[in-house]
């Protein structure tokens, strides 16, 4: 099949409504958490909107505003550079981050059963294993996204932090060794505030994902959201950052094209 | 004794609400002296250097000796009432509203004859203490009350009118997170505040002492962020026409002088929550506020701004944060020009270092937060706008009264820092 025509079939398939475009992205929002660090590290800057003028005397017919937030609140992308693994990296920033990375299949690993019963589920490389007897290998170069349903958790639920820090699941150092070396995947992301477990400063190396995978040159994404609308495979996920320069990461609007009626 | 104040009734929404009047504000400028330090609580009137009179009222020059220089000195507040008057007509508005009105004249034993506003309590030809307040206008009377404490005392009408009484009030407490914002909204209710408004910012991450604070009589838990501007104008379009006192708490501190610090995003913080953050409740909250000086019995009195007393003079242990809490000592100033006339006071304490986590390493003498919430209380009860807590902000304040460049210097040079 010509490059030509499949544009052409994916055209004609969302034209005539055979796609459903899927949202991954939480909105931004003041309120949204962000990671919380120990308070003698800097921050991440929380999302903040001013008005710079509402249809009155700065500004009669126009309404707009200043926005600042982190590079990592809300739904995000972390590019290698972010990590110290990652910083002497060929093309690690957002900015200079190949865009073919931006548009890929995508694999759900349904982590969710499990995370119900164990807020501090780690993935392991033998429950992806028994996955891909279910579903077949994850196919070389796709994102892999970890379903934990934690997106539809509020408040003080979503960190879940307590005196001796978050419980949030995410993936063993193994579980991501395996996706990067045994499956070469572009980049791996979560529902939960990071692309790590909430306790994963006590694993080893602390923080694996963010540490192996921004090593090995991919990315993360977390914050995301309706992982549940997702088949397990077929997905293409569109997940560009915005272009900022040496950028460690970015808000960004998260889109799955999924076939109608696939889930 | 005096008839005690009843709760106020809910507000007839049929009717407009009273726009602040005032009693008479014109003072020559040795009289805003006697204001200023009424606004300190303080009964300080002229005393003659050369021949010792004290003067009564404030004048340029001594009147039995002629001499120039004229000293403010704290002057023994004990008299005795020797003729009154019951006003019950008058052309100025506020008084008019205000009938009937006890004013009178007092002999102090220090010497003068001073007009004063008298107590209810206070008998024909008794004996009174004086004390020296800032009225509706934001100008220093005097005020002659009972030699000794009567039943329901401060709930006198032309007493409340120079105090920010929280009895029967509602209070804004703006960050219950923390340990001060907790034991301030405990005083509040203490002092007979019936809503106490919490704001809590980030209830995604919890906070010790969460559940003490939303068992206080009279809390409501609501969301606020100081830092969020959006977050700040939901919280007055809910309750900003019921704070009839704002006392802000939140505040954020680092340590570290410009060149500890790496970069600006910590300055940043301390500039969001400390200068924008009081900023934005200004904005917020300011406009109802003013309008609402004369709103009946709980009308909105008093703006209480809880700072630093590096505000005055920056200690570059915590040099940026010094600079933050100047330039809100410098907006808090800018409010009192917005709020002169409306009756609402605003109402700055400096305090020297607090006990809590951020100050941690800092030697004693600090300020507990519940002293320094006590200390609030105290300010609203007796109505004083200007207050200085705790052994190193009265050392900071004297030596900043003396000469303020001398301060400068002593606190920015080496080692001198951690003594003070």
């Amino acid at each position: 099949m010509s490059e030509n025509n499949a544009l052409e079939i994916l055209t004609g398939a969302l034209t005539a409504g055979q796609i459903d475009t899927v949202d991954l992205t939480h909105t931004l929002d003041p309120d949204f958490p962000v990671i919380v660090l120990p308070p003698e590290f800097g921050q991440c800057a929380r999302f903040r909107v001013e008005e710079v003028s509402r249809y009155d005397e700065r500004g009669p017919a126009w309404y707009w505003r200043n926005f600042t937030c982190s590079e990592h609140t809300g739904t995000h992308f972390d590019a290698p550079i972010h990590w110290v693994s990652g910083k002497d990296l060929p093309n690690s920033s957002v900015d200079s981050i190949p865009t073919d990375a931006f548009v890929r299949p995508v694999c759900v690993l349904d982590c969710s059963k499990e995370s119900a019963k164990d807020e501090d589920f780690l993935l392991t490389p033998k429950f992806i294993k028994n996955w891909e007897k279910v579903h077949g290998d994850v196919p070389g170069g796709a994102w892999v996204l970890m379903r934990t349903d934690w997106s539809k958790r509020s408040g003080a639920e979503y960190l879940n932090m307590r005196e001796d820090g978050a419980h949030t699941p995410g993936p063993t150092g193994d579980a991501i060794n395996y996706l990067i070396e045994t499956r070469n995947i572009i980049g791996f992301g979560t529902e939960t505030v990071g692309t790590d477990a909430g306790q994963s400063t006590h694993l080893s190396p602390p923080y694996p994902a963010h540490y192996l995978l921004h090593g090995a040159n991919r990315y993360g994404l977390q914050c995301l959201a309706n992982l549940d609308l997702l088949p397990a495979t077929g997905a293409i996920l569109v997940c560009p950052p915005l272009k900022i320069k040496n950028g460690s990461g970015s808000p960004l609007r998260v889109l799955a094209l999924v076939a109608r009626n696939t889930v | 004794m005096t008839k005690p104040l009843k709760r106020p009734p809910k507000k007839d929404p049929q009717k407009r609400t009273d726009s602040p009047t005032l009693p008479p504000f014109a003072r020559s400028r040795k009289a805003i002296a006697f204001t200023t330090m009424a606004a300190e609580g303080r009964f300080a009137l002229q005393v003659c250097s050369e021949c010792k009179h004290i003067s009564y009222p404030p004048r340029e020059i001594c009147p039995k000796c002629w001499s120039m220089d004229l000293q403010w000195q704290d002057i023994e507040n004990g008299g005795k009432l020797i003729s009154e008057t019951v006003l019950r007509t008058s052309v100025n508005t506020y008084f008019r509203e205000r009938m009937p009105w006890r004013v009178g004249t007092i002999k102090l034993d220090a010497g003068p004859t001073v007009l004063a506003h008298i107590h209810g309590d206070v008998g024909e030809f008794e004996r009174v203490r004086l004390i020296a307040r800032t009225d509706k206008s934001g100008q220093g009377v005097i005020m002659a009350l009972p030699e000794k404490e009567t039943p329901n005392m401060a709930d006198d009408r032309q007493l409340r009118a120079l105090t920010c009484d929280p009895k029967y009030r509602r209070a804004l407490v703006t960050d219950g997170r923390t340990e001060l914002g907790q034991c301030m909204a405990k005083a509040l209710s203490n002092a007979g505040a019936t809503r106490i408004f919490v704001g809590i910012a980030e209830d995604w991450r919890p906070y010790e002492g969460s559940d003490e604070l939303a068992a206080i009589p009279g809390v409501e838990i609501m969301p606020l962020d100081v830092t969020d501007t959006i977050s700040v104008n939901e919280l007055a379009a809910e309750m900003g026409d019921k704070a009839d006192i704002l006392v802000n708490t939140a505040e954020y501190i680092r340590p570290g002088s410009p060149l500890d610090r790496h970069g600006v995003t910590l300055a940043r913080d301390e500039m969001e929550t400390n200068y924008f953050g009081l900023l934005r409740l200004m904005q917020a909250f300011g406009h109802v506020m003013r309008s609402r000086g004369a709103d009946r019995d709980n009308s909105a009195c008093a703006w209480v701004n809880l700072l630093s007393v590096y505000a005055l003079s920056n200690w570059p242990v915590y040099g940026t944060t010094s600079a933050s809490q100047a330039a809100a000592l410098s907006l808090s100033q800018s409010l009192r020009g917005d709020f002169s006339g409306s009756g609402v006071k605003v109402i700055n304490v400096l305090f020297g270092p607090l006990e809590e986590s951020w100050r941690q390493p800092l030697p004693p003498p600090k300020v507990t937060p519940q002293r320094l919430a006590d200390t609030v209380i105290n300010a609203l009860q007796e109505g004083i706008e200007n207050v200085t807590l705790g052994p190193v902000a009265e050392d900071v304040v004297r030596r900043y009264r003396q000469d303020p460049f001398v301060l400068e210097r002593e606190l920015t040079q080496l080692q001198m820092g951690m003594g003070v």
